[in-house]
């Protein structure tokens, strides 16, 4: 107990000036070295900077940036992935990968699923975090039970979900069983329908995240402000509107740049439950899953890393374009908070 | 040392009243209970469809189990396989939380505690790694992986997932050590302690809150890990748990009630040790949100 408030207070007396801010170059100042120490230590200083961070460098260097560099490259080929690459084909794999419409429906998906994700997601767990920040009995319970489903993978979400979805699944038998049955469809394979199922699936998994992130933010708000407005006679609903939903708003938009980004890179739920092959027809293939499927599994590396080259590329797009445009606000306001 | 750290809990002990809870609206209970009942029917269901035959579960899909069977966990239990799979999943998940915690640990200390020229641009590098997931190098890593011969090796997994796990190790601990009161490096130095010797003596010991939310969430990460392995690893010996459970799930594919107790098997160690620390996960967390 005495760890976590002083975990808690660590973390937020430096919220101000914390990492993603950070970059931008308020700093802490640090150790004073006296001049007169010299240049040994400044030797020595480089050393320890050496070999203290260059491990964890290196690792990160040649296993997520060096990667996609090397995906840049090989997209320029036509390349079945043995021996160096020869069959350089320039741009081609981009022209295809931007004229195959199975490319365009998986950009169509992940679309969907960017926007329907923050519609279903946000909206529900901004009312449940309110709702589970009341004080109330068993909330640290509550708490751990809503985060199971964010916690198993997904290998087990998808092998449970799908069972439960078949035809004549669980799902379908407990509504006949309810005097529903005309609600029993095929959930997995109707193209109308599955792309919805995923989207149950996955908030159903991730929903759990968001309102823990937001229970977090809202339990940083001070009491004091909701107890002065409850004071000079502003009702619960007011103080939620105009205090508590305000200052949730950098834990919020954080929130939704996370789940836009996983939206984009979705594969591993719909590569488990509607397979390899399935997925395009039943309406719910991702960029990811086309890329696997037509670089990988067709055993051509070279289209394959052209696929992850502009999945990256879109992602990047609008991962900047949010932070210029949407969280610029939080780092402006967190900046000027430094300064004072 | 602790006392140092503890002190100013007092005043942030004080925001959160701690007398009596009041049992409050009836309806946040009944709301509260609907939404935990969906979060967990369908974990449930994979649990308790392990206790029923096929047969039960053809007639009756989502009924309870009647009488209940142990055979299928029990048969799960003593096969080879799910052992195996158990063994790799947490071989690779000890090394790579280990892997995580230590190059994790001394990158964040100099980009906390050292000033430096490059240090800005290197807490760039490694906060520009949250927007590489995964998915997008999963195709070139296959290609390094294998011209590295690490092919069907638990290293070829464990070392892209230290590598990508360091951006939010790195963007948690950070501000942890930052904490730590610059008094306390001083009273070190008057008394000798090099920086080095302050690092082990002092910041390891006291940025552990910190280190047990990354450990716990690069272990977590690490045994639901599906991507990497489903590349990496294409050799049945080598297969982790999640790559076993799909495997399990196809060959079985008519032994419903076995695929769902060997399902349920699988995910009891990643939930055991969430609910020993969700607490501290989520302080971690908020802290490297709010950023």
């Amino acid at each position: 107990m005495t760890h976590s408030l002083g975990e808690s207070r660590a973390t937020r007396t430096t919220s101000p000036e914390g990492p993603v801010v950070d970059a931008a170059g308020v700093r802490t100042p640090s150790p004073a070295h006296g001049p007169r120490r010299g240049k040994r230590i400044d030797r020595r200083k480089t050393l320890e900077i050496t070999l203290l961070s260059g491990p964890a460098i290196v690792v990160f260097l040649a296993f997520v940036i060096f990667p996609v560099f090397l995906a840049a490259y090989y997209g320029f080929f036509k390349w079945k992935g043995y021996g160096p690459p020869t069959e350089f084909v320039g741009l081609d794999n981009y022209l295809i990968i931007l004229r195959d419409s199975a490319f365009h429906e998986a950009l169509l998906h992940n679309g969907y699923i960017v926007v329907l994700s923050l519609i279903l997601q946000g909206p529900a767990a901004v009312a449940l975090a309110l709702l589970l920040n009341q004080k109330i009995r068993g909330r640290s319970v509550i708490r751990i039970l809503i985060f199971v489903p964010y916690v198993i993978s997904e290998v087990i979400v998808g092998t449970g979900w799908s069972l439960m979805l078949q035809s004549s699944g669980a799902v379908n038998d407990l509504f006949e069983k309810m005097g529903l049955g005309f609600l029993a469809v095929d959930w997995l394979s109707d193209p109308r329908i599955a792309l919805w199922s995923l989207m149950v699936i996955i908030s159903w998994k991730y929903i759990g995240f968001a309102v823990i992130l937001f229970l977090a933010g809202l339990q940083s708000i001070p009491e004091e402000l909701s107890e002065a407005a409850a004071i000079d006679g502003a009702s619960y609903w007011q103080i939620q509107r105009t205090i508590t939903l305000p200052l949730l708003g950098p834990t919020l938009r954080i929130w939704a740049f996370l789940s836009i980004i996983g939206s984009l890179q979705l594969f591993d739920l719909v590569y488990i439950i509607w397979g390899q092959y399935v997925s395009a027809t039943a309406g719910t293939s991702t960029m990811a899953t086309y890329m696997v499927l037509n670089g990988r599994l067709a055993g051509n590396f070279g289209y394959g890393n052209a696929v992850a080259v502009v999945l990256f590329l879109i992602s990047l797009v609008i991962a900047l374009t949010y932070q210029r445009y949407v969280l610029r606000r939080d780092t402006a306001g967190a900046l000027t908070e430094g300064k004072n | 040392m602790a006392t140092l750290l503890e002190a100013p809990t007092a005043t942030g002990q004080r925001l959160r009243r701690l007398p009596k809870v009041a049992w409050g609206n009836p309806m946040t209970y009944v709301i509260a209970f609907f939404f935990v009942g969906v979060c967990i029917a369908p974990v449930l269901f994979i649990i308790l469809g392990g206790f029923r035959t096929n047969a039960q579960i053809t007639v009756d899909p989502s009924g309870l189990p009647g009488p209940w069977v142990l055979e299928n966990y029990v048969s799960v239990l003593v096969s080879d396989v799910f052992w195996r799979q158990v063994a790799n999943s947490a071989v690779a998940g000890i090394l790579t939380t280990l892997g995580v915690v230590v190059l994790g640990l001394m990158a964040s200390f100099v980009l906390a505690r050292y000033d430096f020229r490059l240090n800005g641009a290197m807490y760039s590098l490694f906060a520009a790694g949250l927007m590489f997931p995964m998915t997008v190098a999963i195709t070139p890593l296959y290609i390094l992986i294998r011209d590295l011969g690490l092919m069907n090796t638990l290293g070829g997994i464990v070392l892209p997932q230290i590598a990508f796990a360091l951006p939010v190790t790195i963007i948690i601990l950070v501000p942890f050590l930052r904490a730590i009161p610059q008094e306390i490096e001083e009273a070190a130095s008057i008394d000798g302690a090099s920086r080095i010797g302050f690092f082990f003596r002092m910041v390891v010991p006291l940025s552990l809150p910190g280190v047990i939310t990354v450990g716990i969430l690069a272990f977590v990460a690490s045994w639901n890990s599906y991507m990497l392995p489903l590349f990496i690893l294409n050799d049945e010996l080598s297969y982790t748990l999640p790559l076993g459970v799909q495997a399990f799930a196809s060959q079985y594919s008519v032994d419903t009630a076995r695929v769902l107790a060997f399902t349920s098997l699988s995910m009891i160690p990643a939930l055991i040790f969430f609910s020993l620390f969700e607490r501290r996960i989520v302080g971690g967390l908020t802290g490297a949100v709010k950023g």
